[in-house]
């Protein structure tokens, strides 16, 4: 068994293309994650049970159940009624839902760490409930949150490669296709897996450097 | 759905447990050791704990399964795949869990430690008749986390042809096209299993806050009887 670097060098250019779908996947699905987080964190605490018990329930399952189950779902599910999105597609919507679920525990634990006073403070000023969110919790809840968010963008990029399953042309896919052809696997999957983990190591190195910044809460 | 279809997810179900299990095991063996050799007193100890933990945090279960399977058999050994599966499910979970076993080990009050000096134990002692038994407490909770993510990632192993749940589902689908009761009863499934073993490693916690003298939170039903004896 011998390392071929010219077979390597020839296979960059597509893992790194691949890198670049799986960067995109990250990021897309990082931000549904956040945005959709936050509405489930919302409507937990919402005073009506029947709001409050399903989204508890929803998000609960959601976040026990695998995500690679999920991917399926979505992919070969909805055409079923009518609703045809691409592999990628599929793939940022299941990330972002099921990170989602995550990231609504952390919001939770912020919104959680707002003092019992600034709330009754917002009641006694007499505001409407949507500016209680918006101008006294939310501010306060969401940068106590960034730091364990960021954790969630790296965790989520290491589930990217499972978007293998759904043929999203990640690193993993493309290394197949390269060592269907060559019958030569170990470059081409040792490549795509190094890629993933100094990616990685990349993305936990700057999370560190956003946490030091700015996980205090200036009042 | 036919009886063979059934069988197929009975088997894939008591594949998934026998992964995780297995996985659990091994990972619970590294989690020790990592994370004992990272509250060590050796330097090099401590040094190879962290590259254990550092490399296998970060390596994702699917990328150390595929190239178990695909890339190591060009260096001429060979993992039986459902073997495979099983270490690269237990490196990346012992991983997680190492940190658990040295902050436990770490959140021990520093007293037990000089107390257990002060009456001349060894080392060994010290750690496996005074701080062991505590940090064990705490680290049960956490712990139970980690087998729902184990579980959850035993899933992923599906692409590189175990015949786990996920696996035997995609046969089935394949078979019927009837994706959304397959894989919508795959996702229950899971859930239901997750519930197991929620409640088992929930028993298992609170025996061991018991066993330290410690009195457990009351769970659902009591409370839900001493709401029904106390007049409000």
């Amino acid at each position: 068994m011998n390392w071929d670097w010219d077979y390597v060098g020839s296979m960059m250019p597509d893992l790194l293309d691949g890198l670049w779908t799986a960067l995109l996947a990250t990021i897309f699905g990082f931000l549904l994650a956040l945005v959709l987080g936050l509405v489930f964190a919302i409507l937990r605490r919402s005073k009506t049970a029947w709001i409050r018990v399903p989204i508890g329930f929803i998000v609960e399952f959601i976040r026990g159940t695998p995500l690679l189950v999920q991917l399926f779902f979505l992919f070969f599910v909805l055409p079923d009624f009518g609703v045809q999105l691409s592999p990628l597609a599929s793939g940022i919507v299941g990330l972002g839902v099921h990170y989602a679920t995550y990231t609504s525990e952390v919001y939770r634990a912020g919104i959680d760490g707002v003092p019992a006073g600034q709330w009754e403070a917002a009641t006694a000023l007499n505001l409407p409930a949507r500016r209680t969110w918006t101008s006294v919790v939310l501010p306060q809840a969401v940068p106590r949150s960034l730091p364990a968010l960021s954790n969630y963008l790296i965790a989520l990029f290491k589930d990217v490669p499972q978007l293998v399953a759904i043929t999203v042309a990640e690193p993993f896919t493309v290394a197949r296709g390269i060592f269907a052809d060559s019958f030569r696997p170990f470059e081409a999957i040792t490549m795509a897996g190094v890629l993933y983990l100094v990616t990685a190591f990349v993305l936990s190195y700057l999370g560190r450097i956003v946490e030091r910044r700015y996980g205090t809460v200036r009042v | 759905m036919s009886g063979e279809q059934v069988g197929l997810l009975v088997d894939g179900a008591l594949f998934t447990l026998w992964l995780t299990l297995g996985g659990a095991a091994i990972g619970l063996v590294l989690a020790f050791l990592a994370g004992l050799a990272r509250v060590s007193s050796s330097k090099v100890l401590r040094a190879i704990g962290f590259v254990y933990v550092e490399f296998f945090r970060g390596a994702a279960v699917l990328v150390l399964a595929f190239w178990f399977v695909y890339a190591m058999p060009m260096l001429g050994w060979q993992f039986e795949p459902v073997f495979a599966g099983m270490v690269a499910l237990g490196l990346n979970i012992g991983a997680y869990a190492a940190e658990i076993v040295r902050g436990a080990i770490q959140s021990v009050p520093v007293n037990q430690y000089e107390a257990a000096l002060a009456m001349n134990f060894s080392s060994w002692q010290r750690m496996r008749r005074v701080v062991l038994p505590q940090a064990l407490v705490a680290m049960i909770p956490p712990f139970s986390n980690n087998i729902i993510e184990l579980l959850k990632a035993s899933a992923v192993v599906s692409v590189v042809s175990i015949p786990e749940l996920a696996f035997n589902g995609q046969l089935i689908w394949s078979g019927n096209g009837q994706a959304a009761a397959v894989f919508g009863g795959l996702l229950v499934m899971y859930g239901a299993l997750a519930l197991i073993f929620t409640i088992i490693m929930r028993l298992l916690e609170r025996r061991a806050a018991r066993s330290v003298g410690r009195q457990p939170d009351p769970g659902w039903w009591t409370r839900l009887r001493r709401r029904s004896e106390v007049p409000a």
